[in-house]
């Protein structure tokens, strides 16, 4: 059943950068992948019924949505070799239709799979160490890190090591697979919060305590959605060898006190807010210092393993510079612009961080053909040690390119549009899939993104406006996480119409804020107009460099209102 | 009432599964009207429990069946005294039973341990792993998930990720020996 | 005869596959134009009726009805536009789902 894995092994020789599955990885998901076969027999045949066998399908990721079903792959993470990016590549050519959705949670989704195909669709991912494992469900999901993790300068300590021992405890856990609803942990190791650690069931924070040891801020009952709650801190310093004790010990009590009577108030945020902070720490204390530490205890050694499969590659020593670099920058204004938004600061001298964009203007947000993964693939064999990462903003990272090679690169991601140089300006949208694709939503999303990229299509002008992170979702379920957007687009229905409702203010960051509404719900065609008053008026109020954000903080949402309300009265088209 | 409790008073015919099979029950189920028979293995509900410990003495025949959401403290006092505990399962996706049968081990029970209600076959690993013996089921499911299924999901899953949940060990557990 | 306030048709997603499928007069089909049309309340409850064994046979999953409109040609072009996306497939990929199989005329 395998695939042709020639392309796999006439590759270039990467290095081992991340975590290597042991036998006992392997036969885990092996057995996984059997069992989901029976239980698809089953189903099948009738001895599951839809209702028992849900759960379990969606405990291996997979969906039922508008068209077809839909299988969402974990990218623990968000880390993945070239081969696995391959092998994905493969996968949407074979059982789907050529093409992947990167999202918001750093995993991958198919849209077309058909159930019967699923059990070889994941032994085909099980040959190369990866899974759909609790990608849904009322269960733990994949645990999502810093998408610049182990290469950012503002670094105390790369949290993969951290969130592989979580995706390990966290999986078929036999006593916290039916909870009341789903669970999202995400972990930062950074002194900015690249991960939303605050907008998170759990949130981890790495960090070092007075006599410098390394531990943990444990943030609970963040979260989007219907109700959106910012994360609090429930314990300022969790010691590593407790940490798993811990986590334990927030999981049981939300197993048993979170809410099961009613489906949108059954998070653990719901829990925090009706019973407050201070009584669910009091419920996690008693439990954690009534636990048995040493039954499960994090053993060092078995983290000292975990944290030695993330080697850094094999850096070479190399001036900060690169003429290389300048020349071509002179040289090509186009691959100016690229590194001047896409690429960012890496802690070793000589190397950068590059931002792929799967945004290209008028695109779809997060897609890549089957092709393009191939090109990404080879690329980050060429240039990046084999590794890349998925950001929850839906690019694509190479987290470890020579400044040398970076005009090289450029020049195979621009022929396979793979280019844009838009890494967080605004048509860098995050969005949901949206009416198109989900049987969740209440409006399309992804046109909504079209017209507003094709709005900016000007890149100096996007340049010129800068940082500005607009997010959509198509349905109150928030997965383009619209809340903390500083633009926020959040579609509805209204009067048998899609409608959309816009919200400014929102932060993912270490400060997190809930976007606030700016009024009524607008329609399709009017929300790029609406945006471009928004971001006219920016323009022309802000401080020097200051972001969209910072002025709408400085200046007030009112002011923003009013920017809309006085438009109206001009008899504009809003 | 919970309706776990009113099935479980000898209104819904269930089965039980032990080892991967279907086995006979040594206890009988007895509904909250019937009088306490002399002598028997016989599981009641929790109300009646200090009446039946006190006619009946302490000699492991009394079982108790409790709600999913029962506090341990009620239990502590009379864990050594019972045969049997089985917590109800209202339905197989509400997985509170878990978390109490981990809580009435630490609390050191030692004996019977059973989950009853619509748990599916692919729910015995979970169940074992959390301190379970057995598991019993209503007869209709039983029909569909016949014990070809539990058998075989009682041989999956041998060893769980986690450290302190099955017997049979974890993968920590297995790693460090291989490391040997 | 109860008449309905809107004819309706009866759709659901094949277990095997997850398409859309429509309820026609020789078991499930894959094209809208192919469903069978209930006028009635009876009529509408012989559909539900036929759907909900469909779904006990393991043949199909999700199965409601909806509310259509009957055009000129004769088809059922549902009322609301998220079932009006389920007949054809994402509005941003033309060349995937039904659509591009013998695609419907646009109903905008």
């Amino acid at each position: 059943m395998s695939l042709n894995n020639t392309n796999t092994l006439s590759r270039i020789n990467s290095p081992k950068t991340t975590y290597q599955y042991d036998e006992f990885d392997k036969d885990f998901i092996r057995e996984r992948v059997a069992e989901f076969r029976e239980q698809v027999r089953r189903r099948l045949e009738g001895s599951l019924t839809e209702e028992e066998f849900r759960p379990f399908r969606l405990m291996n990721g997979l969906y039922l949505q508008l068209h077809a079903y839909m299988l969402r792959v974990a990218i623990p993470y968000g880390t993945l070799t070239s081969q696995q990016m391959r092998r994905l590549a493969e996968i949407a050519d074979r059982w789907d239709k050529g093409y992947g959705h990167f999202t918001t949670r750093q995993n991958l989704q198919y849209n077309w799979p058909r159930l019967i195909d699923t059990p070889d669709i994941l032994e085909a991912l099980a040959e190369v160490d990866m899974h759909a494992i609790q990608t849904s469900g009322n269960c733990i999901r994949n645990v999502t890190a810093d998408h610049f993790a182990g290469v950012a300068a503002d670094e105390i300590e790369d949290p993969r090591p951290t969130a592989e021992f979580l995706r390990q405890w966290s999986s078929a856990h036999p006593e916290f697979s039916f909870l009341p609803r789903k669970f999202k942990i995400a972990i930062t190791g950074a002194t900015h919060d690249r991960a939303a650690t605050l907008a998170h069931d759990i949130g981890l924070r790495l960090v070092k305590n007075a006599s410098g040891e390394i531990g943990y801020c444990v943030i609970i009952g963040g979260g989007l959605g219907r109700s959106p709650f910012i994360g609090k801190i429930i314990r300022e310093f969790v010691p590593r060898s407790a940490l798993l004790a811990y986590l334990e010990a927030i999981m049981r009590v939300y197993n048993r006190y979170g809410r099961r009577d009613n489906k949108y108030k059954a998070r653990i945020k719901i829990l925090v807010h009706e019973k407050g902070i201070e009584t669910i720490r009091a419920a996690v204390e008693k439990e954690f210092a009534a636990m048995d530490h040493t039954a499960f205890q994090q053993d060092p050694q078995e983290f000292e393993r975990v944290a030695a499969s993330f080697t850094p590659p094999p850096y070479e020593i190399l001036p900060s510079e690169s003429s290389k670099l300048a020349k071509a920058r002179v040289e090509t204004p186009a691959f100016n612009d690229f590194v001047s938004v896409n690429v960012s600061e890496h802690k070793i001298a000589g190397y950068a961080i590059v931002t792929v964009s799967l945004k290209p203007i008028n695109g779809i947000p997060g897609d890549a053909t089957s092709h393009q993964m191939c090109v990404l693939a080879d690329a980050c064999d060429r240039f990046g040690f084999g590794e890349l990462r998925v950001s929850h903003e839906q690019n694509i990272i190479l987290p470890h390119v020579k400044k040398d090679d970076l005009f090289a690169l450029w020049q195979t991601l621009d022929a396979a549009d793979l280019a844009t140089a838009n890494a967080g300006l605004v048509s860098d949208i995050i969005s949901c899939p949206g009416l198109d694709y989900c049987s969740l939503a209440t409006a399309r999303s992804i046109p909504i993104a079209q017209a507003i990229s094709q709005r900016f299509s000007d890149m100096a002008r996007q340049r010129r406006i800068g940082k500005l992170g607009i997010k959509i979702s198509g349905c109150i379920n928030a997965c383009g996480h619209h809340h903390i957007g500083a633009i926020g687009v959040l579609g509805l229905e209204k009067k048998g119409q899609e409608s959309y409702q816009i919200t400014l203010g929102g932060d993912p960051g270490f400060s997190a804020s809930i976007g606030e509404i700016l009024g009524p719900g607008v329609s399709a065609d009017q929300v790029p107009e609406v945006i471009e008053h928004l971001v006219d008026f920016y323009l022309a109020e802000r401080h020097e460099t200051e972001a969209f954000i910072d002025t709408w903080r400085r200046l007030g949402h009112a002011r923003f209102k009013d920017v809309l309300r006085r438009e109206g009265e001009d008899g504009a088209d809003i | 009432m919970p309706a776990s409790r009113t099935s479980y008073a000898g209104r819904e015919k269930m089965a039980l599964i032990s080892k991967g099979e279907f086995v006979a029950d040594d206890w009988r189920r007895l509904a909250d009207e019937e009088a306490l028979p002399e002598n028997g293995k016989i599981i009641i509900s929790l109300e009646r429990l200090d009446n039946a410990l006190k006619a009946r003495g302490a000699n492991g025949d009394i079982g108790v069946i409790v709600d999913n959401t029962l506090e341990i403290d009620k239990l502590i006092p009379v864990l050594a005294k019972l045969g049997l505990i089985a917590i109800a399962f209202p339905s197989f996706a509400d997985g509170r039973g878990f978390s109490l049968a981990r809580l009435v081990r630490r609390a050191g029970y030692r004996g019977e341990l059973r989950a009853s209600g619509r748990l599916l076959a692919d729910q015995y690993a979970h169940a074992l792993g959390c301190g379970f013996d057995t598991v019993e089921i209503p007869d209709d499911l039983a029909q569909r998930q016949n014990e070809t299924q539990w058998r075989s999901a009682s041989k999956t899953h041998q060893r769980t990720y986690q450290r302190g949940y099955l017997s049979s060990g974890s993968i920590l557990d297995a790693r460090r020996k291989a490391m040997q | 005869m109860t008449q309905l306030k809107h004819p309706q048709i009866l759709l659901a997603s094949n277990l095997k596959d997850g398409e859309v499928v429509f309820l026609g007069h020789n078991g499930w089909e894959r094209d809208f134009r192919q469903a069978r049309i209930a006028k009635s309340q009876e009529e509408a409850q012989t559909l539900e009726t036929i759907g909900k064994a469909d779904f006990s046979a393991n043949i199909i999953v999700d199965v409601y009805l909806t509310d259509v409109e009957i055009t000129e040609d004769g088809a059922p072009r549902p009322l609301h536009y998220r079932e009006k996306m389920r007949i054809k497939g994402p509005s941003v990929r033309l060349d995937l789902g039904k659509q591009a199989r013998g695609a419907p005329d646009e109903l905008e």
